[in-house]
């Protein structure tokens, strides 16, 4: 009885995030798949790391790191840029973009010297 | 009409109000820099104490080899012989490459100062761009008034002139300004979420990160500060942008760092490189995964900090684990926060519930058991993994009981609470009041200006010279209290002036042009907004009247009193305490002035009168001058870690004169150098040192007992001396012909006879003492060419000659 009311509430509660989240527009979604596929490519590598071993440690841990930061900006990029947060409202999207960009350029320019 | 004028009005003195706090300002960055330059005006453009001619060679071999290979070899070979010292793994790179960019930019202007020059003035240019930063940081906690308050306040402050005056061309210089930047620019981040200053504040970190170890400051409390965010219910979208990137870079630059150093050293630190890096795997793979795999990489990266047992970097790798621990532990429970926040705005508040106990139900079962294999390996490691150094932060008593040398510094003890008021003087009366006023209105950025007093409290508390970090949240703290002072009784002021008047617009104006006038102009900016509401002021301040006009001005004359002698204190702590070079002592007797440059006297005497490879042996503190003045090899030096080593020079010390030769022999060492202040007063030479040597040798060679060297638990050096003491090296080295200087050999310092008078040295030869006997010079002398009716198996003792026991067993004599 309490594992088919909880399992229905799981059910209710998978179909309103559903319809909530289709409701973002749609240049959200696209940041989000972005970020998404950032955080599948770092959990690519650490599994390919897993399997063949660590060495050299400093490429894994700089492959890793880019992908994380760059779905962590892409995160920051989002809130920046999505209509419903007050406070944001007077910041221009193509400024966040281009913050997005720069933040970008610096995390990458730390991550190709370590890569090695 | 009206309106009219007073928006034309308002923007007039908006715009007055920028200039004058321009003017403001630049004044302030003046004085910044004069108050320091006392020690130029009354000695001369040199580089003071010890650390900062480390800091000076290094910036200037740098600067003519330019980088690479040569360099690093050249340095490390120089410094603590034979075992060498790693310069680009140890040393702090910020702040050489500063001045050298400093001193190149200013050559390709054709401009050709010196490089001592450069060094010498980096301080007072720093902290001047300090004061900016004190006064952009508080602007953002509080309002331009604070700010330009804050400024000026840093701009004085004693404990931080103390370690930024002309000549003191040491990390911190550049560092505090690198830190209140940093601070600036996260808060800046906080307040208005924007990514350009996440990107900006991660590179200052990076520049404070090069500069000083103090860095691991900024990485505990800006996490500690997301934590009391997110628990007292201010997370924001704002927070998440200031941290996350932050934390992120925070870890590629920890990495970049690596390979920073990594260039610099001439040696492979590959081991020590790889072991950090097994680190920050730590923290990557606990934000980025989960359970599994977050258990199985701490247990390698948790075996090298383990068994790793040199420290490559200041803080030894268990530190750097900690810092990544917290920073992960941060970084997930900042991105499950804004995971929450998020569901919560796109769902309903009933299905929000459903999915809160469906998660917590799962998670907590994961929590707990990636938190207890977490606990049980941290619980493992012998010191629950944290390095010396940060344990003595929070224990103050460890160092004492454990580590002799990280005892014996000065600046890691406890401070006194007259200290207190003699570094931050009047600021600690208002820190408290400025912290009440942090509180209306509680924003972000003023709970972290709270967080960050209360944690440097606590720390300036554990170490002297950590009240250096202390002093710029003090001035802030001071900064907002006096603003706000001011504020309140301008406010009073003018409301008591008002009542004066009739209830007839033009003159409401008019009363306010001339209260303007009257008012400190540190407030100009909150005056400004205080005018644009003349109608409400009149019908609010009847209720609000509580103190008399007379009273309120008689405040504001007190407050500027209390500024005034806060002043005075800061320009008298400047020009005496804090300016002297240490290397050039003055006097004044009644036929004028002294000067005692007797130590600058003996390094030019080495460098002109041995040879380029030979060996001087001194105690630690020395180290450093010598191979900057003196241009020799030194045995041990200001940075030497390696306790063995420091306490086999206390020994030799400790030692009677052949078992000190020995050992010095066994180093290669030529000269020895001791420092005595016996004739003069000066009080801290050698003699006075000696009981460190004796402690530090004592805690490595168990020969040597420190009750032996004690009469009645006191060190002596009269007649009631011990034997032991009266024969070491120490004794000889400094009391040697000290008799004929005034045919009773009284010793000015420790105020009594010396206990032996009349003694000749065997194994060492007097070879320079300087013109005040304050510096004394002594060659190893080499073993005898041929010893009378000596063989080598023979035991028996032929004639008085002390060389027969030079022929010692255990030493291979090559020349016999």
């Amino acid at each position: 009885m309490g594992r088919s009311a909880t399992t229905k509430d799981a059910h209710a509660l998978f179909h309103s995030l559903r319809s909530a989240y289709a409701a973002t527009p749609n240049n959200l979604k696209i940041i989000d798949l972005y970020i998404l596929f950032a955080v599948a490519t770092a959990v690519i590598q650490v599994a390919y790391m897993a399997i063949v071993g660590s060495f050299p440690f400093n490429s894994f841990l700089s492959g890793v790191l880019s992908c994380v930061g760059t779905a962590v900006l892409a995160v920051s990029l989002r809130i920046q840029v999505n209509k419903d947060n007050k406070e944001f409202k007077d910041l221009p999207p193509e400024r966040a973009f281009a913050d997005f960009v720069l933040c970008n350029l610096v995390l990458h320019l730390v991550i190709i010297n370590f890569l090695g | 009409m009206a309106t009219q004028e007073t928006s034309q009005s308002a923007t007039f003195r908006h715009a007055f109000g920028n200039v004058l706090s321009f003017a403001v300002l630049l004044l302030i960055g003046v004085m910044a820099f004069s108050i320091r330059l006392f020690s130029v005006i009354k000695y001369e453009s040199v580089i003071h104490e010890f650390d900062p001619y480390f800091n000076y060679r290094v910036t200037q071999v740098r600067l003519v080899f330019v980088y690479g290979i040569f360099a690093n070899s050249f340095l490390r070979d120089q410094f603590v012989y034979p075992l060498g010292r790693v310069i680009g793994g140890t040393v702090y790179p910020g702040l050489t490459l500063t001045a050298g960019t400093l001193w190149r930019i200013l050559n390709s202007m054709n401009i050709p100062l010196s490089v001592e020059t450069v060094c010498v003035f980096t301080a007072p240019v720093f902290s001047a761009f300090a004061s900016l930063a004190t006064y952009l940081l508080t602007k953002e906690i509080k309002g331009a008034g604070a700010g330009l308050t804050a400024a000026a306040l840093l701009a004085m402050v004693p404990s931080y002139i103390s370690r930024s005056v002309a000549g003191s061309y040491d990390n911190e210089a550049v560092a505090i300004f690198a830190l209140i930047f940093t601070f600036y620019l996260y808060i800046k981040t906080l307040n208005t979420g924007s990514l350009f200053y996440a990107t900006l504040n991660a590179i200052a970190y990076f520049y404070m990160v090069c500069s000083w170890g103090g860095y691991t400051f900024i990485i505990n409390l800006i996490p500690m500060h997301v934590l009391l965010c997110i628990v007292t219910g201010r997370y924001s979208p704002r927070l998440y942008i200031a941290y996350a990137p932050l934390s992120l870079n925070v870890v590629s630059i920890r990495m970049l760092n690596i390979t920073f150093r990594r260039e610099k050293a001439a040696s492979s630190q590959a081991s020590s490189l790889i072991s950090e890096v097994k680190l920050g795997i730590v923290r990557v793979v606990m934000v980025v995964l989960g359970t599994l795999l977050a258990a199985l990489v701490p247990v390698v990266g948790f075996n090298a900090v383990m068994t790793s047992e040199h420290f490559a970097s200041f803080l030894g790798h268990a530190a750097n684990l900690q810092m990544s621990f917290s920073n992960s532990v941060v970084f997930i429970i900042i991105h499950v926060v804004a995971l929450v926040y998020y569901i919560k705005g796109i769902l309903s508040p009933q299905m929000f519930k459903v999915a809160v106990t469906l998660v917590v139900s799962v998670g907590m079962v994961v929590c707990f058991a990636v938190l207890a294999v977490l606990i049980a390996l941290v619980a493992s490691s012998p010191t629950k993994g944290w390095s010396g150094r940060s344990l003595s932060l929070l224990d103050p008593t460890y160092a004492s009981k454990y580590i002799p040398i990280i005892a014996s510094v000065s600046e890691h003890q406890p401070p006194t609470w007259p200290s207190y008021f003699m570094d931050i003087n009047v600021l600690a009366f208002l820190v408290p009041a400025g912290i009440i006023a942090c509180f209306f209105p509680l924003s972000d950025a003023s709970s972290f200006a709270v967080l960050y007093i209360v944690t440097s409290v606590y720390f300036s508390g554990v170490m002297v010279r950590l009240m250096l970090v202390l002093a710029p949240a003090a001035c802030i703290m001071s900064g907002i209290a006096l603003s706000e002072a001011f504020d309140a009784e301008n406010f009073l002021i003018k409301a008591g002036d008002t009542t004066k008047v009739t209830q007839n617009d033009v003159k409401h104006e008019k009363s306010e042009d001339t209260i303007k006038e009257r008012s400190s102009r540190k407030s100009k900016k909150k005056d400004k907004e205080n005018i644009e509401r003349p109608s409400l002021v009149s019908q609010v301040e009847k209720r609000l009247l509580v103190l008399p006009l007379e009273t309120s001005v008689i405040a504001v004359f007190l407050l500027v009193l209390l500024g005034a002698f806060y002043v005075v204190h800061c320009v008298w702590a400047a020009a005496e305490a804090y300016s002297a070079p240490s290397i050039v002592l003055t006097s004044r007797s009644h036929d004028g002035l002294h000067v005692f440059d007797d130590f600058r006297e003996a390094y030019a005497w080495l460098s002109h009168n041995t040879e380029v490879d030979d060996k001087v042996a001194s105690w630690w503190d020395y180290g450093y001058q010598t191979t900057a003045m003196a241009n020799r090899t030194v045995i041990v030096d200001n940075n030497t870690w390696n306790n063995t080593h420091i306490a086999t020079v206390g020994t030799a010390m400790s030692s009677p004169e052949k078992a000190a030769w020995d050992i010095f022999n066994s180093l290669d060492v030529k000269y020895v150098l001791v420092v005595f202040g016996g004739l003069v007063g000066y009080p801290s030479d050698d003699i006075n040192k000696f009981l460190w040597m004796v402690r530090i040798g004592g805690g490595v060679f168990p020969h040597i007992k420190e009750p032996d060297y004690l009469r009645d638990g006191q060190y002596r050096i009269d007649s009631q001396a011990t034997p032991t003491m009266l024969n070491c090296l120490m004794y000889k080295l400094s009391y040697f012909r000290f008799v004929e200087t005034d045919g009773r050999g009284f010793d000015r310092v420790r105020n009594t006879e010396i206990g032996k008078k009349h003694f000749k040295l065997t194994h060492f030869e007097e070879v320079f003492t300087t013109h005040h006997w304050m510096v004394r010079i002594y060659k190893l002398k080499s073993p005898r060419n041929r010893i009378r009716g000596k063989t080598k198996k023979s035991k028996s003792k032929s004639g008085t000659s002390t060389s027969s026991k030079r022929s010692g067993t255990r030493k291979k004599n090559p020349w016999q």
